[in-house]
């Protein structure tokens, strides 16, 4: 079998230094400068003069949609919208029907996932069975299954018995797992359409209140605390929730913290236009809380990035706000959004970008082949990101069959010009090209 | 300006051509024939997912005194109930050419929605959407102050404002679209308004509003009131622990007899007690003060049906603020044509 290599000429190593690297069987053969020779003997040149090297990116929260959903989101389209985005492996959540909540699921969304070959797709498993909160899913048969599961979550719904919570930190240990907690006190937001203050007060729509997120953390970390087990808060929204997170840290507890792109740009100020696209669950917040979630991304408070992308077909957002769908796309506009909000605000470099989208998820999700450095002997999991790109965002050009773009329309710094997954190009000049062929090499 | 949806993005002068515009209607009503030719030939259609009488009747004698053909389409024995979208509702009464589509909705932001997705061509008038608005409420509500308060200065009516009159607006602010309309409406026509709840009952961000709050009914009407509206209060609110019981409300909030008595002892006498209806008599109002001659809920509703033709007439016939304040001459004449 032939191996196709490429040599990316000229790329700026985490918007560092410029370098050469030979991308060969799957992994990054050499790093230098001016490499040549015998060693490029048939390689592919891809010019990155002007380009930012970064390891590909890691998605801890992704929904696929698949099994169930289909007219929504296939792990196919949904990878495919992963590559362009600059992805290279994904979290899929568990909120499928069935459920993943056991063994069988998670392996059939894995299975896809390979036989699709644009990303690496970890299934996530879920904590209860049917997301009920009742009783504790098959955790440990989904961790040892081929999909290797290492990270639970019910994401939708919370957690919110205390005990099983509790149960689920504790037994997660066993296999190095970690649980991720969708943060919503369920009496405090029973029929909650908004972000509560302000605008929701003015626009007569029930509140969806700080407090009811927070509450739910302060308790998770000190359980977290308790067991000594690792905790992992998924899509952070308010500054209070960042200050009991920089609390439990401060004390030494093993909790990690993730925010999503649209909270690190969009306010609440939106929901007056009364569009669903808006509508997404934990709500758009103030401007001081978008304000606080950078900075508790450039200071580490919060760990990673992760999209929460929540395709949906338009029926569910063309309505009233009420009836629609909670949700939003994100793997295409992600980088672009961190861009636009974290670099060219001067708040962290392209080395942190690649620490939160890439590096810290992938060690918190337990992924050993992703998230690696950018050096010889490591799996070529690489995007090419021309930053001086701007573009506008035009959902009907997606890859992903969601419509439900909140950045619809607007102009956005940053763009994915290739993919490297497993040192193949799975996206060259901005488009896709093929998938990894599992097995074949 | 096309559609009424909210008072909050509503401008003074609008306002105050509605309220003029409602002030020739009202002659109408007076008439023998009350009917006038403005608006022959138009379509309104009348979209309740809601049920309200009350409100649906009002905007049909409104609309058919314009002489309009009235379509009453309520989700109850409708394909709505059967699962339809408001999408596809909308576009099936746009194909049937409606000029106006009168919306009750539960949805907060459902007309909104309607005016501005592209689904539909027609003036889209909000006739109460979830807790959000109801626009119209607060119009018949201040022009029924308006009365009441250019009577008491001296002034004409017609082109006044409510400047210096202090209004207070008691109960369930919350779940109100009648208060979060009045509180915009009547601050930019110049009232002072105060809202008096239990604190469960105002919305967390009420201290934006442009209005002051009080926990205390007696309070603000010792300091001095010219109008006290009444919200209706679901006592089923109990259950859901807003407040402790239905009796406990009525002696902290509800105006009853002795209230009513207080304002003659405060020589408040010019003082009005107002009520959008229904009425919980025993609740929020005793049967007193809902029968007193204080009371306006009666002229409330007289006054919905003029304010609610003023909205149809004035989004009708083009840009609201073009519309010059009260000369109107189709209403000079009597529908002759009409009415053999």
């Amino acid at each position: 079998m032939i191996h196709a290599s490429h040599l990316i000429r000229s790329a700026s190593l985490l918007g560092k230094g410029t370098a050469d690297v030979l991308v060969r069987d799957g992994v990054i053969a050499a790093v230098g400068q001016d490499l040549g020779g015998a060693a490029i003997d048939g390689a592919t040149v891809i010019d990155a003069a002007g380009l930012v090297a970064l390891p590909g990116m890691v998605d801890l929260h992704t929904h696929l949609r698949e099994p169930g959903r289909e007219d929504a989101e296939t792990v196919e389209t949904g990878t495919r919208a992963a590559a362009l985005g600059g992805f290279t492996a994904v979290h899929a959540m568990a909120n499928s029907s069935p459920v993943a909540d056991t063994a069988g699921v998670v392996e059939q969304v894995w299975q896809l996932g390979r036989e699709s070959g644009w990303v690496d797709v970890h299934p996530v498993g879920a904590v209860t069975v049917g997301l009920a909160g009742e009783q504790l899913a098959e955790l440990g048969a989904m961790a040892d299954s081929r999909a290797r599961v290492r990270v639970f979550s019910d994401d939708g719904i919370c957690v919110s018995d205390p005990v099983m919570m509790r149960r689920a930190l504790e037994y997660v240990k066993a296999f190095d797992g970690v649980i991720a907690q969708h943060a919503q006190e369920p009496r405090l937001t029973a029929g909650a359409q908004m972000n509560e203050g302000k605008v929701s007060a003015v626009l007569g729509l029930a509140g969806w209140p700080a407090v009811a997120e927070e509450s739910i953390i302060a308790r998770d970390v000190l359980l977290a605390q308790h067991v000594g087990s690792r905790l992992h808060v998924c899509h952070v929204s308010t500054a209070g929730s960042v200050e009991i997170i920089r609390w439990a840290k401060g004390r030494g507890i093993c909790v990690t913290a993730e925010v999503t792109p649209h909270h690190l740009l969009l306010t609440e100020e939106l929901v007056r236009s009364w569009d669903p696209v808006y509508k997404v669950n934990p709500p758009l917040r103030a401007d001081e809380d978008v304000h606080a979630l950078r900075a508790a991304l450039a200071d580490g408070t919060i760990d990673i990035v992760g999209t929460d992308h929540a395709p949906h077909p338009s029926e569910a957002k063309e309505c009233e706000w009420a009836a629609a769908a909670m949700g939003m796309t994100g793997l295409e506009t992600a980088l672009s959004v961190v861009q636009e909000t974290m670099i060219e605000s001067g708040l962290m470099t392209w080395a942190d970008f690649a620490r939160v989208t890439s590096a810290a998820p992938a060690a918190i999700g337990r992924l050993g082949d992703q998230g690696r450095p950018l050096e010889p002997g490591e799996p070529a999991n690489i995007v090419l990101v021309d930053p001086a790109a701007r573009w506008n965002v035009d959902p009907a050009a997606m890859a992903t069959k969601g419509r439900n773009s909140p950045f619809a329309g607007m102009e956005l710094p940053g763009r994915v010009v290739a993919t490297f997954f497993r040192g193949h190009p799975t996206v060259l000049d901005g488009r896709l090209n093929t998938p990894y062929l599992h097995g074949a090499r | 300006m096309r559609h009424l949806l909210d008072t909050e993005s509503l401008g003074r002068d609008n306002a105050i051509a509605i309220l003029d515009t409602a002030q020739e209607m009202s002659a109408v009503g007076e008439r023998e024939v009350k009917k006038l030719p403005a608006l022959r030939g138009r379509t309104v259609v009348n979209l309740f997912f809601e049920d309200s009488t009350r409100t649906r009747i009002s905007f049909e004698a409104a609309a058919k005194r314009l002489s309009a053909d009235v379509i009453n389409f309520s989700a109850k024995g409708s394909s709505v109930s059967k699962g339809e979208s408001l999408k596809d509702t909308a576009q099936t009464l746009e194909a049937m050419s409606a000029d106006a589509v009168v919306i009750r909705h539960w949805a907060s932001g459902a007309p909104a929605r309607l005016a501005t997705s592209g689904w539909i061509d027609a003036a889209v008038i909000n006739a109460g959407d979830g807790t959000h608005a109801h626009p119209t409420q607060a119009l018949l509500d201040a022009f029924t102050m308006r009365t009441h308060w250019a009577r008491l200065t001296g002034t004409p009516s017609v082109g006044g404002d409510l400047a210096g009159m202090r209004v207070l607006i008691v109960g369930d602010v919350l779940h109100s679209r009648v208060a979060r309309s009045n509180v915009w409406l009547l601050r930019t026509l110049g009232a002072r308004v105060t809202l008096v709840a239990p604190p469960t009952l105002l919305p967390v961000g009420v201290e934006h509003w442009p209005c002051e709050v009080s926990y205390d009914l007696d309070a603000t009407l010792e300091a001095g009131v010219d109008a006290v509206m009444m919200l209706r209060v679901q006592a089923e609110r109990m259950k859901a622990s807003f407040f402790p019981s239905a009796r406990e409300y009525a002696r902290r909030w509800g105006f009853d007899d002795a209230r009513l008595a207080r304002l003659d002892a405060l020589a408040l006498k010019d003082t009005i007690v107002m009520h959008p209806g229904p009425m919980n008599r025993g609740l929020e109002i005793s049967s007193g003060a809902a029968d007193s001659p204080r009371s306006t809920v009666l002229d409330q509703v007289r006054n919905g049906v003029s304010v609610r033709m003023a909205a149809l007439y004035l989004l009708l016939s083009g840009d609201m603020k073009a519309v010059p304040t009260p000369a109107l001459p189709a209403f000079a004449q009597p529908a002759a044509k009409d009415h053999p």
